[in-house]
């Protein structure tokens, strides 16, 4: 499989009063081309920031720094600037959370739509349009032509996010980040949105890196799934391997808390992950989790775990001391 | 005691949108004869799409909006007999951001304690024992009391919300999504102590929400709202598995439970559930 993305120890830190809050904490994430990836973690687990600099989207007080940042054989680090706004919108695109906020609302639909190629791929104004009426037809809204006149305040919710989903995908990008596209939307919906991103994403070949809280929306369209925690990767496997056989505590944590219809006895009391998440400012001492974890033992206080792979499987990699000390014994 | 701790008899509320100086209004019947009824003890669900009127309804059970038709009963006595002051005696909100719900500029115990000063229950010295006994009894910290809510995390947070509304001993919680603000490992705590303050002081919830997999957890009966409607009602059993009307069949099957082999669901066309209600 071609590697459309690949990043090594991504690090972004943001500098504040208190020092400076390290967001992300050196991430290696790869992506293959044609496939969805999800990253799912808590509100603060750096998930957001990971994706906006991929997307190189951060403010400039931000520090981003990484052993590599591979796009399709290009260093994305080593870009001026003018380069890398021609990969951003072009090569890369964006869906973002908010479909309410994220469209400017001074200018009509069409107008947004076909800036991006205009400016990029050097197309007429009619070709640009043509184009724009095409996908939004593919992303299921109903009278494209009409739409490109019309401003975001007339269309609802979930037709916005339509046309933001057409809007990422009118350069034929090789990578969408997609981050909590459907979170602002109704249940019915968000199940219409999903099928649809889906869908376009095998009918183009694009790449998807899906950024979730929801480990419902995760399980049901993701091919591999990335565990954030306080910064870090904590565990990756296919989403087959995690939900079946979930090896960190966060990720098994995260899977007891949710009630599940007709799983879940109705009422009973549900397992939570006590304590809160530690600040990220400055240095965190052993592994981040232990202190909310409920099988840490005194070694977890000092030793920071790497991520190892599961099994001698490199398709399941686990950042926790104890899991892999048990796996290995298996392995034994 | 009352046979019904909550009843809404033919409740509506009608909004006049402007469309201009010169063109007439259009009318927009948000909430259109709904007709409850809660026991004393009982958890009601209440579900339905964004825009539907499960936040205009609350407001009207709470009294800060008036209904253009029909009443809100509360332990059998109607809601415009008596003064909101009395009557928030017996019934309390918890709202669903709890970083917005919260005073900035307040200390934790002074939004706690708000409700008692109001009602000039008790001393200053009763007054403080009451807030430290409820912030036991809901899981807070005493050393957060002199803290700002700036300082606390979401779950925290949503504790001081519920605290503040149990203060006053009401008998019924209105929950307007009270945890979809939340991370879900902080959600389940959350849930945990709603259930656990059920059992322990008999209250009475309508918990609005549209997480299905948290209102089967919690609720004995569900109703499920469509367009101003209740389109159906019936026990947690009745619903979640033998559902009638065709909204809420499809709203169960977009109900995405972390089982990767079952794939992403069929959703039907809403054309289909319009025609039915």
């Amino acid at each position: 499989m071609k590697r459309i993305l690949d990043v090594k120890n991504l690090q972004v830190s943001l500098p504040t009063p208190n020092g400076d809050l390290r967001a992300v904490r050196g991430i290696d994430l790869h992506v293959n081309k044609g496939e969805m990836l999800c990253i799912v973690g808590e509100s603060g687990c750096g998930k957001s920031m990971t994706s906006m600099a991929l997307m190189g989207l951060l403010p400039k007080r931000a520090e981003v720094t990484a052993d590599a940042m591979q796009f399709d054989g290009m260093d994305l680090l080593s870009l001026s600037k003018k380069e890398r706004n021609q990969v951003r919108g072009m090569r890369m695109s964006m869906i973002f959370q908010e479909p309410m906020t994220s469209l400017n609302p001074s200018y009509t639909l069409g107008n947004q739509l076909c800036e991006g190629i205009i400016k990029h791929k050097k197309v007429s104004k009619d070709e640009a349009k043509k184009r724009a009426v095409y996908l939004l037809e593919c992303a299921g809204v109903p009278y494209p032509e009409k739409r490109l006149d019309q401003y975001p305040h007339q269309l609802s919710g979930g037709l916005r996010q339509r046309v933001m989903i057409a809007m990422a995908l009118m350069c034929e990008p090789d990578l969408i980040i997609a981050d909590e596209p459907t979170t602002a939307l109704d249940v019915t919906i968000q199940a219409q949105i999903l099928r649809l991103i889906r869908e376009l994403q095998q009918e183009f070949g694009t790449a998807v890196i899906f950024i979730t809280h929801d480990l419902g929306v995760v399980a049901r369209i993701a091919d591999r799934v990335a565990v954030m925690y306080a910064g870090q990767v904590v565990e990756t496997a296919s989403a087959q391997d995690l939900f079946s056989d979930p090896q960190h505590p966060y990720t098994k944590g995260l899977l007891n808390c949710i009630p599940v219809p007709g799983k879940t006895l109705p009422g009973s009391h549900l397992e939570s992950i006590p304590g809160v998440v530690p600040s990220l400012i400055g240095e965190l001492k052993g592994c981040a989790f232990e202190n909310r974890c409920s099988v840490s033992i005194g070694e977890c206080c000092y030793r920071s775990p790497s991520l190892e792979n599961h099994l001698g499987s490199e398709d399941h990699q686990v950042r926790c001391s104890i899991a892999t000390a048990s796996s290995f014994r298996e392995a034994v | 005691m009352s046979e019904y701790a909550l009843e809404l008899s033919n409740l509506s509320r009608h909004f006049y949108l402007k469309n201009g100086a010169f063109k007439e209004p259009t009318l927009l019947k948000a909430v259109d004869g709904i007709s409850l009824r809660i026991r004393p003890g009982e958890t009601l669900g209440l579900v339905g799409e964004s825009g539907c009127g499960k936040s205009t309804l609350a407001k009207m059970i709470l009294g800060l909006l008036e209904p253009t038709n029909g009443d809100v009963l509360i332990n059998d006595k109607a809601r415009g007999s008596s003064s909101r002051l009395s009557m928030s005696r017996q019934l309390q909100p918890i709202f669903q951001d709890p970083y917005s719900s919260l005073n900035p500029r307040k200390t934790i115990e002074q939004i706690i304690r708000l409700p008692l000063q109001l009602h000039k229950i008790g001393d200053a010295k009763s007054q403080q024992k009451a807030v430290k006994d409820i912030s036991d009894l809901v899981g807070l910290p005493e050393r957060l009391l002199k803290n700002y809510p700036g300082q606390l995390s979401g779950g925290q947070r949503q504790r001081v919300a519920i605290a503040r509304a149990l203060i006053l001993k009401p008998s019924i919680l209105v929950c307007d999504e009270p945890t979809s603000a939340l991370d879900v490992s902080v959600q389940a705590q959350i849930l945990n102590l709603l259930m656990d303050l059920k059992k322990e002081l008999g209250l009475t919830y309508l918990f609005i929400s549209h997480n299905l997999g948290v209102v089967e957890h919690l609720v004995d009966r569900v109703a499920v709202m469509y367009r101003g409607k209740i389109v159906e009602q019936g026990t947690r059993e009745q619903i979640f598995q033998n559902a009638q009307h065709p909204y809420t069949q499809a709203l169960l099957s977009s109900v995405l439970t972390p089982e990767p082999a079952l794939g992403l669901p069929e959703v039907l066309d809403s054309s289909t559930w319009d025609k039915a209600s």
